[in-house]
C-alpha cells in the first residue's frame, strides 16, 4: 500500500541502459551524404578567391561537415516514424532501437550548436550563420514541413543540400557570388532528378509511409515527365562553369559529354515505363547522377589544384 | 517509522552493453582528444608566431 508521503517524493526516473555502438551515433550523422557535403564544400572553398589557411580551411570543412551530420540526425529524431515502416531505412539506430528518440535530439541539438560556434570562430559570422540556416532549413523547413506536406518537398528542400559549397565558399571569402551561386544551382538542379529516379523505384515504400513523393501523388508517369524536364534544365546548367570562365577545358568537355549521358538516361527512363526494364533504367540514372555530380566538382577542383601549382612554380 | 528515502537503483549491465558503453567512452575521449589538439593547432596557426608575440 502507498504511503501518503510518497507522493510528496521526487520520483527519480532512470533511462534503460544505453544499447548504441559508437557506431550507431555516427550513423546518426549520415555518413554518405556528409562526404558528398564535404566534398562539394571543399570545391566551393577551393574556387573562392583568396587564401585561406589550409588548416583553417580543414577545420573549417570538419565543422560544415559536423553541422551537415547534425542535420542528419534531427532529420532522423524527426522521421523515426516514417523510417520504421520503409525497408530502405528500417535499420537505421532509432527504428532498430539501438538510440532513442531523445539520444539523438540531444546529440543532433549539441552537434548544431558546437558546429555553427566553431565555424564562426575558424572563419566568419556570414558562414556561421549560413551554416546554421542550412541545419533550420533541413531539419525544420524541409524535415518538419515540406516532406510530409508537398510533393515538391524535395525540389524546394533540396536547396538544403545545395547550400554546402556556398558554405565554403564565404568561408573564405565572407560572402556569396555567382561562382558560389552557379555551384548551388548545379546541385539544386540535380536533385529532383535524381532522387525521383530513386522514388520510381521505392514508391510503394513512400506510399506505405504517407510520404507525398511526387510518383505517389502525381503518378509515374507524370515523374517521368518531370525527371526529363529537370535533366534538360540540369546539362545546360552544369556547363555554365566552362561558360563563365572558372572551368576550364576539360570541365567543358566532360560537362557536355557526362550531361548528354544524363539526358541520353532520363530519355530512357521516359520509354521504358513498364516492369523491370522501367526499374532498371530508374536506377541506372540514380547511379549515374551520382557519378555525374561527382565528375563535375572533382574537375573543378583538380583544374583549380593545377593552376595554382602552377602559379606556384611547383610543377 | 521514517521512511526509507528511495535511491534508484543503478542498471545492471549486460556483457554486450557493457562492451558497447565502453566503446562509446573510448570514441568520447578520442573526439575530445582530437578536438583540443585541433584547437590548439587552428590557434597556432591562426596566430602564427604572434602566439610567441607578449610582454614577459
Amino acid at each position: 500500500m502507498a504511503h501518503a508521503s510518497d507522493a510528496l517524493m521526487p520520483s527519480v526516473q532512470i533511462a534503460g541502459p544505453s544499447s548504441a555502438s559508437a557506431g550507431d551515433y555516427f550513423a546518426l550523422l549520415k555518413p554518405r551524404v556528409m562526404s558528398l557535403v564535404v566534398f562539394t564544400a571543399l570545391v566551393g572553398m577551393m574556387l573562392a578567391p583568396g587564401h585561406i589557411n589550409p588548416v583553417v580551411g580543414f577545420a573549417a570543412l570538419l565543422a560544415i561537415a559536423v553541422g551537415a551530420g547534425a542535420a542528419g540526425c534531427l532529420n532522423m529524431w524527426y522521421d523515426a516514424d516514417i523510417d520504421a515502416v520503409m525497408t530502405r531505412t528500417a535499420l537505421r539506430p532509432i527504428p532498430a532501437g539501438r538510440v532513442s528518440r531523445d539520444e539523438a535530439l540531444a546529440f543532433g541539438l549539441t552537434l548544431s550548436v558546437g558546429s555553427v560556434l566553431f565555424l564562426g570562430l575558424m572563419t566568419n559570422l556570414f558562414a556561421a550563420a549560413f551554416l546554421a540556416f542550412t541545419i533550420f532549413f533541413y531539419a525544420v523547413v524541409y524535415t518538419m514541413w515540406l516532406k510530409r506536406w508537398t510533393a515538391q518537398n524535395i525540389v524546394i528542400g533540396g536547396a538544403a543540400g545545395a547550400f554546402p559549397p556556398m558554405i565554403g565558399y564565404a568561408a573564405v571569402t565572407g560572402s556569396v557570388d555567382i561562382v558560389s551561386f552557379i555551384l548551388f544551382a548545379i546541385i539544386f538542379i540535380w536533385t529532383p532528378p535524381h532522387f525521383w529516379a530513386l522514388a520510381l523505384v521505392k514508391k510503394g515504400d513512400y506510399a506505405k509511409a504517407g510520404v507525398p513523393m511526387l510518383p505517389v501523388t502525381a503518378g509515374e508517369t507524370a515523374t517521368r515527365h518531370q525527371i526529363l524536364i529537370y535533366t534538360l534544365i540540369l546539362a545546360p546548367a552544369g556547363v555554365l562553369p566552362a561558360i563563365m570562365g572558372f572551368g576550364g577545358i576539360a570541365y567543358a568537355v566532360l560537362s557536355v559529354v557526362s550531361g548528354l549521358g544524363m539526358i541520353l538516361l532520363a530519355l530512357r527512363v521516359h520509354a521504358r515505363r513498364e516492369g523491370e526494364a522501367a526499374r532498371k533504367a530508374a536506377m541506372q540514372l540514380f547511379g549515374f547522377s551520382i557519378l555525374y555530380l561527382f565528375l563535375l566538382f572533382a574537375v573543378l577542383l583538380v583544374e583549380k589544384m593545377a593552376i595554382m601549382l602552377n602559379l606556384e612554380g611547383i610543377v | 517509522m521514517m521512511n526509507e528515502p528511495k535511491h534508484p537503483t543503478p542498471p545492471v549491465l549486460t556483457p554486450e552493453q557493457l562492451a558497447q558503453q565502453r566503446s562509446r567512452s573510448k570514441a568520447l575521449g578520442l573526439i575530445l582528444g582530437g578536438f583540443a589538439l585541433l584547437f590548439f593547432i587552428v590557434t597556432i596557426a591562426k596566430l602564427g608566431s604572434s602566439v610567441f608575440n607578449r610582454p614577459l
